[in-house]
């Protein structure tokens, strides 16, 4: 059969409908309307009209960060697009698979500074996995084909495609995604054997192993979490995850010691500097989990398991590198431990594990919850029992909220924890929890949020109400950008300058003005009658929770100082660990 | 720019630091769009070093460009260089010539020298010696064409200055393995 003749715009959609596409996260404008032209007269693609462009590219995000696949995001030229970059940079830091289409002038256009012109593909080569400007209709279906192609495999990440007008409105071929073959991307996903191997045998060697699993984990997909589950059972070692990896391995699990990093527990960072072998599984050696380079794990023999070979070896030297996807070297590492018929060193991991709850007993998460303000972690457990038996998901925002979130909410599964990691985007929240609504209609999802944060979004209340998304918005309110608030405390003397955030809004009225619930909560007895109240609520709310404007997040690492230097206290003072420095 | 260990020490290599060193990184690319830039962006992107870029198509029927570059940096540095360029779609392959086996670097420079009298005949005489052509002359310049291995330019140009150097176009280095292998 000859391959079908048909508009670009019409091309595009079968396209997108041929990738198995459902929904569409995104914004008219004079470039797109062939698009949004054809996509009024079909019924299978469901399109979700959002505020802000920025909004929609978080949207994608949580749909695909909830679903594992691509979230797909249609803007129009200039403005459009350049409103996209913030969200495009956001899912290139934290590998989300993102397909965004952007509109762009004629092609006999391009270059003259034509009406919002934009040099899309330029500003968005840093930003993306990859970029396309297609300038001849008969490479459209192929370039969308791949552009899914290339945001799905390996790791994952953000493919814009910009599409002049005429381009869309000329007749072309279409051919369908079987066709297409990339020329040169093909990732590597089986590990090594022979690495593996040497892993393994380092592995049952080790006194005081350690393993740190990160996002890359969640990208693998769920297979992978189960396998690094079943793993790190088999073995009987400790585990951490960074912020990126929480629920790939179950909260409510005794090996589980918690987040590590900035902001992690005391005995998963103590772990990490004085374990003796570390499997760092879909994780990058990021500056908030290091601390100072030199000083991060000094005596350990590092393995180190990643799809992206140029995570290996770009911040710390690593001895047993594995390049391959985490699923597909987790079964392996499973089937060659338990080939040896070998066992773990079970007097020394005793040893260790005795150790470890050493460093547990000093409950480096304790607050005290008086009757007078609420305390915001106080918040997030009530929030915590009161959603238990729900199917939920979390997305957070920025800020000591999102720390507080990590650390007090539990996930037992990947999937359903969603927060901006690598780029620390304020506005992420409430955007990524509508995509995720979108994805999952019947779940209850919350976004755990910060007065803040949640002003850099606020329009796409517009949207949850129009397309009839009952996200939940735990707003935790300290008046306070309150992670600038507490930096300044410890580190700046005290000196706020611009964190306060003045002039806030009503937001029981604001969320009533979209036809949103309102609810508030300024006592600690308040709180469970107003959690109760959001969940059961049909609709999307915002629960004003008035926390202590003073309360700091701790643990807290220090920018620059090594990962077994924490602070613990509320006072802030300086706790530098012997036995953590005596490990190493 | 002596990549060879053995060979003399360029003043270039002083500049670098310990641990650092100058390779001769080829890639090969498919000629599309952008893909200049993509690797260009890169390298200011993450802050490395460019001493020298060349580019051009050299497989008409693939749609294949070659690039040879020259960067310094610490082993660890290199890697991540190459790891962050085989991680570019268009990029099919890189080759790190200054490690993976012996190579041939050559360097093409157009020089424009002005004089009369003794300094002009002192300069043809000693292109002679290097084997520069005189591929242009006037009553009183003349531009010498010259290829040969960076060193061999920079000794060149530097006897040039006190002659009366006006003017000089380099190519930067391109390189290929010795022997049968292709790339
Ligand atoms: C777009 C953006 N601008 C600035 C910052 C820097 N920043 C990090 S946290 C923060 C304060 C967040 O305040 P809020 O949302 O109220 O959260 P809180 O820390 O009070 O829980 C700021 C300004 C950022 N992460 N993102
Ligand atoms: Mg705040």
């Amino acid at each position: 059969m000859p391959n079908a003749c048909m508009s670009g715009s019409h091309i595009v959609l079968k396209a997108l409908e041929d990738q198995g596409v459902d929904v569409i996260f995104g914004y008219p404008g004079g470039a797109v309307l062939p698009l949004y032209d054809t996509m009024f007269q079909q019924n299978r693609i469901r399109h979700v009209l959002v505020r802000h462009e920025q909004g929609a590219t978080h949207m994608a995000e949580g749909y695909a960060r909830s679903t594992g696949k691509a979230g797909v995001v249609l803007v129009t030229s200039g403005p459009g697009a350049t409103n996209a970059v913030t969200g495009l940079t956001d899912a290139m830091m934290d590998s989300i698979p993102m397909v965004c289409l952007t509109g762009q002038v004629a092609t006999h256009l391009i270059g003259n500074d034509a009406f919002q012109e934009a040099d899309t593909v330029g500003i968005t080569r840093p930003c993306t996995k990859h970029n396309y400007l297609v300038k001849d209709v008969n490479d459209l279906a192929r370039t969308i084909h791949e552009a899914f192609y290339v945001a799905n495999s390996g790791r994952p990440g953000p493919v814009v495609v910009d599409i002049p007008k005429d381009v869309s409105i000329a007749e072309g071929e279409y051919v369908a995604p079987e066709a297409i073959r990339h020329k040169t991307y093909r990732p590597q996903l089986k590990g090594d054997l022979t690495a593996i191997e040497q892993a393994v045998e380092l592995l049952l060697e080790a006194k005081r192993p350690m393993f740190y699993s990160g996002g890359g984990v969640v990208n693998s997909g769920p297979a992978a979490s189960q396998l690094l589950t079943e793993f790190v059972r088999l073995t009987g070692y400790p585990i951490t995850s960074t912020l990126m990896g929480l629920g790939c391995f179950p909260a409510s699990d005794s090996q589980w010691l918690g987040m590590l990093g900035m902001h992690g527990t005391y005995e998963a960072n103590l772990a990490m500097a004085g374990c003796d072998v570390m499997v760092a599984v879909g994780a990058r050696f990021d500056d908030r989990i290091t601390g100072r380079l030199d000083e991060f794990s000094k005596g350990s023999t590092k393995i180190h398991i990643d799809i992206d070979p140029s995570s290996i070896n770009k911040n710390v030297q690593v001895d047993v590198p594995i390049i391959g996807d985490c699923a597909h070297v987790l079964e392996d590492m499973i089937k060659v431990w338990k080939a040896s018929g070998r066992k773990a060193d079970s007097q020394a991991v005793e040893d260790w594990w005795s150790q470890i709850d050493k460093w547990r007993s000093r409950n480096s998460l304790r607050y005290e919850q008086g009757d007078g303000l609420i305390k915001p972690q106080y918040a997030l457990e009530r929030l915590r029992e009161l959603s238990k038996e729900k199917d939920t998901y979390v997305t957070t925002d920025v800020g000591q909220h999102q720390m507080w979130a990590a650390q007090f909410l539990p996930f037992d599964k990947p999937n359903r924890w969603m927060t901006s990691g690598g780029l620390g985007t304020m506005g992420y929240g409430l955007p990524a929890a509508i995509g995720v609504q979108v994805a999952h209609p019947d779940s209850t999802v919350i976004c755990v949020t910060g007065e803040a944060s949640l002003m850099m979004c606020i329009q796409e209340l517009s949207t949850a109400v129009q397309h009839r998304t009952p996200v939940k918005i735990f707003l935790l309110n300290n008046r306070y950008m309150g992670m600038v608030r507490q930096w300044q405390e410890l580190l700046h003397g005290g000196r706020y300058a611009e964190s306060y955030m003045d002039s806030l809004p009503d937001f029981v009225k604001l969320a009533e003005s979209f036809g949103v619930t309102g609810l508030i909560a300024s006592k600690p007895g308040e709180l469970d009658k107003v959690i109760e109240e959001m969940i059961e609520t049909d609709g999307p709310v915002i629960a004003d929770i008035q926390v202590d404007p003073d309360e700091n997040c701790f643990p807290m690492i220090p920018a620059g100082s090594a990962h077994y230097d924490m602070l613990l206290g509320p006072n802030g003072e300086a706790e530098v660990n012997e036995d953590g420095l005596a490990m190493v | 720019m002596a990549r060879d260990v053995s060979g003399p020490v360029s003043p270039k290599e002083i500049t670098l630091e310990p641990q650092e060193r100058y390779h001769t990184i080829a890639v090969l690319v498919d000629n599309e769009a952008g893909v200049l830039a993509r690797v260009i962006g890169l390298f200011s992107g993450r802050g490395y070093n460019i001493e020298s870029l060349v580019v051009a198509e050299v497989d008409t029927e693939e749609k294949l460009s070659r690039i040879t570059l020259v960067t310094s940096g610490t082993p660890m540095v290199i890697e991540q260089i190459k790891a962050q360029l085989e991680r570019l779609v268009p990029v099919h392959k890189v080759m790190d010539l200054t490690v993976d086996g012996p190579s041939v670097e050559r360097e093409l420079a157009l020089i424009k020298v002005r004089g009369t009298g003794d300094k002009r005949v002192e300069s043809l005489r000693i292109a002679d010696i290097f084997r520069a052509r005189v591929v242009d002359s006037t009553a009183e310049s003349f531009v010498f064409e010259m290829t040969g291995s960076t060193d061999k330019l920079d000794a060149f140009i530097e006897l040039m200055k006190p002659l009366g150097l006006v003017d000089v176009s380099r190519t930067g280095v391109v390189a290929i393995s010795r022997g049968t292998r292709p790339m």
